[in-house]
């Protein structure tokens, strides 16, 4: 054989091994978490491991639509995850445990699902006592209907409230507030003298007492974020997924490994005065930590601290009081 | 205008005969290829951040349709990666002079398929699903190792360079539109090819193979099936093959009298109007029916893609040619004013390649930097952002190209319907109405 086909043919072999395996190596030494609508698989890999003390660095990448990232129960900013792009995030934890990591953009119907867990490994160094939530600690029963058995005609006003609650000393401490719905503390001032308006005015002003303008403007960053896409921005039941949640019904579920007995639903009504003012802190608590079982209401257990969910909780009552001073 | 035979010059005829630098672009650019399949097999799913799209389907589809084939004709062909690993199979070399005894079964094709209605298929089939095979990274990769299979897997079976005559998707096309080019490869003296023994350039030497296209260069009157290979001018022991520069559209004087190139004609005619309305059109319905390849909507698409095609277009122009009534058959004339049809479709791809070329370009600048989606920055270009090119020059662009394209197809008509003696009026109208409808889907 001539040389310069002897060449010519090494060159090719070359070539073309170049061509596979520089791509074939640099992509199996480049390790990313795709992120893809839930419908289409989620997060992969959806579990992680990290161990306490060592940074975890990951590059993410989507592969659909723009996606969030975020670890729940951190703080942490949420990072955008672009088609086709690649982002760098680098965590640290110093408790060991099993976080959930999740999508912090509305990726589509099933967006709440594009959930993974982040298995991080190590001796605690400082052993937190865990205490029940207080839905479990009073027995409450989170299916049970809740409707106030009366309703204002107006919508309460704290301001209006507030003079009366001074004049006739009343107040509400914290714990009461959070194991008893409005419609509960407005029974229990039916022995005033006050008329039922004033009396729904007087609990706008106790609810008012329990939170703060810090808590109610977290609070509505967080609702903003998290649950506008089905609840509404105004809480009305009526965000950009609703009416596609109820179409979707069992159908959009069956797509979902292990889902198929769930059935979505409309979204709560947070404007609907019977359901809300029927319900206590305690029990809205339950049903954000536990989620929906099988409605289509996650469950945030995993993601919101306690306080996150106080706050949340603080802003929701809004939608039925008038707070403005 | 006079030829101007570029092949005089010293340096070009040098570089033509010789086969490094062919084989320096050969390696170059099927190293391209081979990464355009794994691109789109293991890169990112997302179409306009993958190599295999940006650089196919964008780039590599600008350069073709807007540069290549108006300029160059078959110039694309002469460079394409894909018939290379075949034909070096089937050679048994890549630079070694042919050995006697044939390689593979080296069958010649049955003569039923020596036609391009098999490339007329084959164009189809991808006009059909393109709009996920545009947008589809791994489809767009599968598609690619196809094609090159495909290839090799005819070259143990047949002789010569099957996959590129009678079956690639777009040699069709390319040597349909190549007749228009202002380039050409063509004998210098045909009395040298008559007394010529042993026809090297057809049968091969020691020099080199015989013509890779199943082509006597001595009977070449039009680009359509020459592949600019230069085999020939490596072979000819008579110094008789040149390449020449010429005026544009000087194959069309001669029209064509066979029915498959007539309604390639009609096929690219008719894909690029529904292209235009589907693709670029406000009409959302259109748009999600060619989306949603397998459901209903898209097989009414495919349906109402290729009734238009065969039945429509053609049905309208027959309509119109009836009454030029002459001593040749309706199909003769069919065939041969359909001609006129050329130049119109070449413009009318142009028009519609510039609209999505000039919007999407700016994918090629991040993806050269990230070609597979991993997060690299090669060039410092992967966080690019994406921007339409040159928006305020594409209307009055596709304007000149559509109004142009009517003229040079009038032109074209004239002088088919001169050499079928009828009248061109007929053809001339059904390109004027069909560059208005064009204008009216792309303005």
């Amino acid at each position: 054989m001539k040389r310069s086909e002897l060449i010519s043919r090494f060159l090719i072999a070359a070539g073309t091994l170049l061509a596979v395996g520089a791509p074939l190596f640099f992509w199996s030494r480049t390790p990313l978490i795709h992120a893809r609508m839930a419908e289409d698989g989620g997060w992969n890999p959806d579990v992680i491991q990290a161990e306490v003390g060592k940074p975890l660095h990951i590059k993410i990448t989507s592969d659909d639509v723009v996606h969030g990232f975020a670890v729940g129960q951190m703080e942490m900013q949420s990072v955008d995850i672009l088609p086709g792009k690649v982002t760098d995030i680098t965590l640290n934890f110093d408790k060991p445990g099993i976080y959930t990591f999740f999508c912090t953009r509305w990726c589509g119907l099933n967006h709440w699902r594009m959930r993974g867990t982040i298995e991080v490994s190590g001796s605690p160094s400082d052993p937190e006592p865990v205490s029940p939530p207080l839905y479990v600690s009073l027995d409450l029963d989170l299916d049970a209907p809740h409707e106030a058995p009366l309703i204002p005609a107006t919508q309460p006003s704290a301001i209006n409230g507030q003079s009366l609650a001074v004049t006739n000393s009343i107040t509400l401490s914290n714990e009461d507030y959070l194991t008893h719905s409005p419609y509960d503390v407005f029974a229990e001032l039916k022995n005033t003298s006050l008329t039922e308006s004033q009396r729904w005015d007087v609990v706008a002003y106790l609810w008012q007492t329990n939170t703060t303008p810090e808590s109610l403007a977290n609070g509505k960053e967080l609702y903003a974020e998290n649950c506008a896409a089905c609840h509404g921005e105004n809480g009305a039941g009526d965000g950009v997924f609703a009416d596609d949640l109820a179409a979707a019904g069992e159908s959009s579920m069956q797509t979902m490994e292990g889902a198929v007995d769930m059935m979505m639903q409309t979204p709560v009504d947070f404007t609907d005065s019977q359901r809300m003012l029927g319900a206590s802190p305690a029990l809205l608590q339950g049903k954000i930590l536990r989620g929906g079982m099988g409605t289509g209401m996650p469950m945030w257990g995993a993601i919101f601290t306690e306080e996150q969910i106080w706050d949340l909780i603080a802003y929701i009552y809004a939608f039925q009081f008038d707070y403005q001073h | 205008m006079a030829k101007i035979e570029l092949t005089r010059i010293p340096f070009i005829k040098n570089a033509l005969k010789s086969r490094y630098p062919q084989l320096a672009v050969f390696i170059v650019m099927l190293i391209g290829y081979i990464f355009a399949i794994l691109a789109g097999l293991i890169g990112t799913p997302v179409g306009s951040h993958n190599f295999s799209i940006v650089f196919v389907w964008i780039a590599w589809w600008a350069i073709l349709i807007l540069v290549a084939v108006p300029f160059f004709g078959r110039g694309w062909c002469a460079v394409c990666p894909i018939p290379l690993p075949g034909e070096w199979l089937q050679r048994g070399a890549v630079l070694s002079p042919p050995d006697k005894r044939p390689k593979w079964l080296n069958l010649r094709v049955p003569k039923m398929f020596r036609n391009i209605w098999l490339q007329n298929i084959s164009f189809l089939l991808l006009a059909l699903f393109s709009s996920v095979l545009l947008t589809t990274p791994n489809i767009t990769g599968i598609v690619l190792a196809a094609m090159l299979f495909a290839a090799i897997g005819l070259s143990t079976v047949f002789e010569r360079r099957a996959f590129c005559r009678y079956l690639c998707p777009v040699g069709g096309f390319i040597g349909l539109y190549s007749q228009t080019a202002p380039i050409e490869l063509r004998i210098k003296d045909k009395q040298v090819c008559v007394t010529c023994e042993g026809k090297p350039c057809y049968n091969g030497s020691q020099a080199g193979y015989g013509c890779p296209w199943d082509v006597f260069p001595g009977g070449l009157t039009k680009n359509t099936y020459c592949g600019l290979c230069m085999e020939c001018i490596r072979t000819c022991p008579h110094d008789n093959i040149a390449v020449n520069l010429r005026p544009f559209s000087a194959d069309l004087a001669k029209p064509s009298t066979r029915m498959d190139e007539a309604f390639k004609a009609f096929i690219m005619l008719g894909s690029a109007i529904i292209y235009a309305g589907v693709l670029l059109g406000p009409w959302g319905a259109f748009k999600d029916a060619a989306y949603n390849v397998g459901s209903g909507a898209w097989f009414i698409y495919a349906a109402a893609f290729l009734a238009i095609i065969f039945v429509v277009l053609p049905s309208l122009f027959t309509l119109g040619i009836l009454n030029t009534k002459n001593t040749l058959s309706l199909k003769q004339r069919f065939a041969s004013l359909s001609t006129a049809l050329i130049p119109l479709g070449l413009m009318f791809w142009v028009a519609f390649s510039l609209s999505f070329v000039l919007t999407n370009a700016s994918y090629i600048i991040a993806a050269l930097s990230d070609p597979l989606g991993l997060g690299w920055d090669l060039f410092g270009t992967a966080n690019a952002t994406w921007q339409p090119m040159l928006t305020s020059m594409l209307a009055p662009a596709q304007t000149l190209a559509l109004v142009g394209g009517l003229i040079w197809s009038a032109r074209t008509a004239q002088k088919a319907a001169g050499e079928v003696k009828v009248s061109p009026i007929p053809v001339i109208v059904y390109c004027f109405i069909a560059t208005s409808l064009m204008l009216w889907l792309l303005l």
